[in-house]
């Protein structure tokens, strides 16, 4: 598999505050990447360089390279609406908007032009049956995505990021205010959205990590201590702090 | 430990007992003056209030036609003057100045509008209308009210855009929407109920105003249907009436009482029917 995403240096600073130490790693095309790492190490916030959500608040700056594609994303007057709409992402909380489910999803087809009302209908069904949804909400489309439950709500969020079809999917801990059952949807989900997608995902569950990934990077204090195969990452760790990390020792 | 637990138990009835005395004193004035209101005001209405203009002075008869269409078209016009610009100004301050410099100025500056007396805006909007433009007139009456308005309108606005969380602004941005287009079709469409409750209050308090009115709108005993000439309203109306010489007048005044309150109670009434729409 190709590298869909090459970091090169990145640094990061939220105003004077340096959380992103020089970050270099390289993310496989259609694999699923976590991202483990005590809290405030900067997982989240490399995150979301990947989609330059950072630039929404002033004061913060980027430095190095973020390729993706081998286009740098950090170069000036990137046009950033299309950034986004080719890299998708899923946050903590879900996110649904104020309007019904089937608006929710429709919201992004409309946003990229697409005007025929079957062509949508169609894309709304085929989001919501790749997000395993389809099932529990084909006969209340309409209703608002706020009657939903926390982990139908997620999944919501996911077909909606899905519709629009983008490169890579980022999630920010999309399980972490959900029960172990939606848990293990959205988990069998991320293994189906590795067929077309480019995951990136970033989860305090090492469990999670191991089950759903094939690549793992170990954060820690704004640099990456490892990053290699999950399996090497959970069996063999090359550097202690990995190892005292994900046997529990510390974080 | 016995006595220092009664101390506190009597603390604790104490507080009550005075906290529900001073509830209890408020309600009591609150319900006098709506029984006078209604016991009075009742008396005065008949058919010929709502469809008579005011009789000549001393005659028996008339009614309040045209101030109530006069309160009316004020409210209307003011509304839609003070509105747009109000929620426009909020969106600003919520959705593109956040903690600018600009923006905290415009906070400070609203947030002193609030308390300026409405009548210190009836003067200004004399001295910046009526004197150059040579007349009262409705459209005078109405600008006073909307920039009576106007920073209810900004503020509540502003708090209720505010409650949308951040998040959603991002899922929105991540999914590559224009800011234009998350503040538009996500962030109006989850802050509607709020904004809409606090656009009614705005209304309900400036039709009840007076003050402003006295040098803006003026009075006017005929119909008028002309914008830039002096226009009655209700509370105008009363004003005079209760300052009369005349039995009959401060009934027609206790009439236009209770018709505002009437008024006033009805959209309060509205606006908590879409409060509870937004809880349930």
């Amino acid at each position: 598999m190709r590298d869909k995403f090459t970091i090169k240096d990145l640094h990061f600073w939220y105003g004077e505050k340096e959380a992103l130490k020089g970050i270099s790693l390289a993310m496989k095309e259609k694999e699923v990447t976590a991202l483990i790492g005590p809290s405030g190490c900067g997982k989240t916030t490399f995150l979301r360089c990947l989609n330059r959500m950072h630039d929404l608040y002033p004061g913060n700056r980027y430095e190095g390279e973020i390729l993706l594609d081998g286009k740098n994303l950090l170069e000036k007057g990137l046009d950033l609406i299309k950034l986004r709409s080719r890299v998708g992402m899923v946050f903590q909380k879900p996110t649904p908007f104020p309007m019904s489910m089937y608006d929710n999803i429709a919201f992004g087809l409309k946003l990229m032009g697409v005007k025929s009302k079957s062509e949508i209908t169609g894309r709304v069904e085929k989001a919501l049956k790749d997000s395993a949804l389809w099932d529990e909400i084909k006969d209340r489309l309409h209703e608002p995505a706020l009657s939903l439950s926390g982990g139908q709500q997620q999944r919501l969020c996911i077909a909606r990021a899905v519709a629009v079809e983008p490169d890579v999917i980022l999630m920010d801990e999309p399980c972490s205010a959900l029960d172990p059952v939606a848990t293990a949807k959205i988990e069998d989900l991320m293994t189906d959205l590795k067929q077309n997608y480019t995951v990136v995902i970033v989860t305090h569950n090492m469990q999670q990590a191991a089950r759903v990934s094939q690549y793992t990077g170990f954060f820690m204090l704004g640099e990456v201590i490892e990053f290699d195969t999950t399996e090497k990452i959970f069996t063999a760790p090359s550097n202690k702090l990995t190892e005292d990390y994900i046997t529990g020792r510390f974080g | 430990m016995g006595l220092h637990y009664q101390r506190r138990k009597l603390a604790n009835y104490i507080a009550l007992g005075v906290s529900v005395a001073s509830a209890v004193f408020g309600i009591f004035f609150l319900f006098w003056i709506l029984k006078d209101v209604f016991t009075f005001g009742f008396a005065a209405l008949n058919a010929d209030f709502f469809t008579q203009v005011p009789a000549p002075p001393g005659e028996a008869g008339g009614g309040m036609a045209n101030a109530i269409l006069g309160t009316l078209t004020i409210t209307v016009l003011a509304t839609a003057f003070g509105v747009p610009a109000g929620i426009l100004a909020g969106t600003y301050l919520s959705e593109y100045g956040r903690k600018s410099k600009t923006a905290s100025v415009v906070r400070f500056v609203s947030d002193i509008l609030v308390s300026a007396p409405s009548i210190v805006i009836g003067v200004f909007v004399y001295a910046i209308v009526v004197k150059p433009f040579g007349g009262f007139s409705a459209l005078a009456g109405a600008l006073a009210l909307a920039i009576i308005m106007l920073p209810v309108v900004i503020r509540t606005a502003e708090e209720m855009l505010k409650l949308v969380p951040d998040s959603t602004r991002e899922a929105a941005l991540a999914l590559g929407a224009p800011h234009w287009k998350v503040t538009v079709s996500v962030v109006y469409r989850g802050a509607l109920r709020g904004i809409v409750t606090g656009v009614m209050l705005a209304v309900a308090r400036v039709s009840g105003e007076t003050a402003p009115l006295l040098f803006t709108s003026f009075n006017n005993s005929f119909w008028n249907f002309n914008l830039t000439e002096p226009t009655a309203t209700l509370t105008v109306t009363i004003f005079n009436y209760a300052m009369g010489p005349y039995e009959d007048w401060h009934q027609m005044a206790w009439g236009a009482a209770l018709l505002i309150t009437a008024m006033v109670l009805l959209v309060t009434i509205i606006s908590r029917i879409i409060v509870r729409g937004r809880a349930g």
